[in-house]
């Protein structure tokens, strides 16, 4: 279907943005990429009377690195520039390695990571990523602005801490130290579909993994039980074997349209034997 | 308040003023406003890559923007990047190895096909099926299967990189 109706503004600045929301009332929506909105709207899920730009709100862009030891990435960084920034290759290889998960070539060159991580479709991979690298969301609202761990931002089904009159202003990732490993590994049937199941495994040089999935619940879930069997390596076969059995305390993935709870929990170890091959060659060989 | 914006973009270097609704994805735009014909919708969703289109230099889904929202934006579709010959073995590719049946989503394949090679031309090296594979995997097709339209595209890689 085509969109319903509705009044386009612009915003300039952050100022802005909470001026034209307050003038236009509950029924704006905010429009940063659009790669959500629009396909939303096409679809009349949405019926919003005013659409607020604000892509050209100078607040929400750059990235750059705090005085403190973060990258800070403002929220309107596209997912292209996300995965070719030089700061960001350098300290939050993660990313890198993400972007090209997400979507298709086109879409990532509009759509954003405030987008990615305020809608936070649960088979989404930026808000998983977040959750493992321990990223700071910092929103921003008339009345000032907050500082949110990724973990404590995403509250259930598409939903997150954002209050109505707040947005996204700019995530902040630790940057990664030496030794540190971390790598995303999703399946979908098509490249670039909605992930059926995925996972991101964050180990911290000397500690042991953090192990964050997507796809398999409402939100990004923190896979501490099956972490825990892991410990610190080395990832032994009956480590291993113990941490896919451990993730039925952490997993109670909903059916949906790719499948059932038990095809869900089955991809779940799946990943997770090959994530740690890919962590460990050595583990390989164990994991097969 | 009006459904109405004033905007002003380039398309395939013309310079276009229009009033449109608010609502008016780029797509729409361009085919209903300006006759510009060769971008096509399918999905009008984002999935299937028929309305492929270049903003600002990059490809982008025509029908997951607003016309409304690309005051001083640079816009090029298909009729462009012919005009211009930029694509042209691209094209005289898809023709050679049957690449093009119903042409459906040929207008966004090439748009698509374009940036890829585009991209790999700093590397001098041709990108890999698999590669070429992967960055069409937003482009659908439902008459070719697919393997002509990688054959052209490699093919043209090849010898763009010097490598054929």
């Amino acid at each position: 279907m085509k969109a319903p109706p509705f009044r386009y503004l612009r915003a300039e600045t952050l100022a802005d943005v909470f001026r034209l929301q307050r003038e236009a009332g509950p029924n704006a929506r905010l429009l940063a990429g659009g790669q959500t909105l629009l396909a939303t709207l096409a679809f009349r899920l949405s019926d919003p009377d005013t659409l607020i730009d604000i892509t050209r709100v100078p607040e929400l862009q750059g990235i750059t690195q705090t005085a403190d030891g973060h990258i800070r990435v403002g929220a309107l960084t596209t997912h292209r520039a996300l995965g070719a920034d030089p700061l960001l290759r350098r300290h939050v290889p993660l990313l890198g390695q993400a972007v090209p998960l997400i979507a298709h070539p086109a879409i990532r060159n509009r759509g954003t990571i405030g987008g990615s991580l305020a809608y936070a479709d649960p088979a989404a991979e930026l808000p998983a990523c977040c959750v493992a690298l321990g990223a700071t969301i910092i929103t921003a609202g008339p009345t000032g602005e907050r500082r949110i761990p990724a973990a404590d931002f995403f509250t259930g089904l598409f939903l997150t801490a954002l209050t109505d009159s707040e947005l996204i202003r700019a995530v902040e990732f630790p940057q990664a130290a030496v030794g540190d490993r971390a790598t995303i590994v999703e399946l979908a049937r098509r490249s670039g579909d909605y992930a059926m199941a995925g996972l991101v495994a964050h180990a911290a040089a000397g500690a042991g993994v953090r192990l964050v999935y997507f796809a398999l619940g409402p939100t990004p879930v923190d896979a501490r039980h099956a972490a825990a069997a892991l410990g610190r390596g080395p990832w032994t076969p009956d480590r291993i074997k113990a941490a896919q059995g451990a993730l039925d305390q952490d997993l109670d993935p909903p059916a949906d349209q790719h499948g059932g709870a038990d095809m869900k929990r089955h991809l779940a170890r799946v990943l997770l034997a090959r994530t740690l091959a890919g962590f460990d060659p050595s583990t390989k060989a164990a994991a097969a | 308040m009006s459904t109405e914006v004033n905007v002003t973009l380039t398309v395939n270097g013309e310079r276009v003023t229009r009033r449109v609704e608010a609502r008016r994805h780029l797509v729409d735009f361009l085919r209903l406003d300006l006759g510009l014909n060769g971008t096509h919708t399918g999905c009008e969703h984002g999935s299937c890559g028929a309305c492929t289109v270049r903003i600002d230099g990059v490809i982008a889904r025509g029908c997951l923007v607003l016309a409304a929202s690309l005051d001083g934006a640079a816009v090029e579709t298909i009729e462009g990047l012919s005009e211009t010959n930029e694509i042209r073995d691209l094209q005289a590719a898809f023709i050679a190895r049957n690449a093009c049946q119903c042409g459906y989503c040929t207008p966004g394949m090439l748009l698509t096909a374009a940036e890829l090679l585009r991209e790999a031309a700093t590397s001098r090296v041709a990108p890999s099926r698999e590669a070429i594979r992967e960055h069409i995997s937003g482009n659908y097709c439902r008459c070719t299967g697919y393997q002509a339209i990688v054959d052209a595209v490699e093919s043209v890689a090849k010898t763009r990189a010097g490598q054929s």
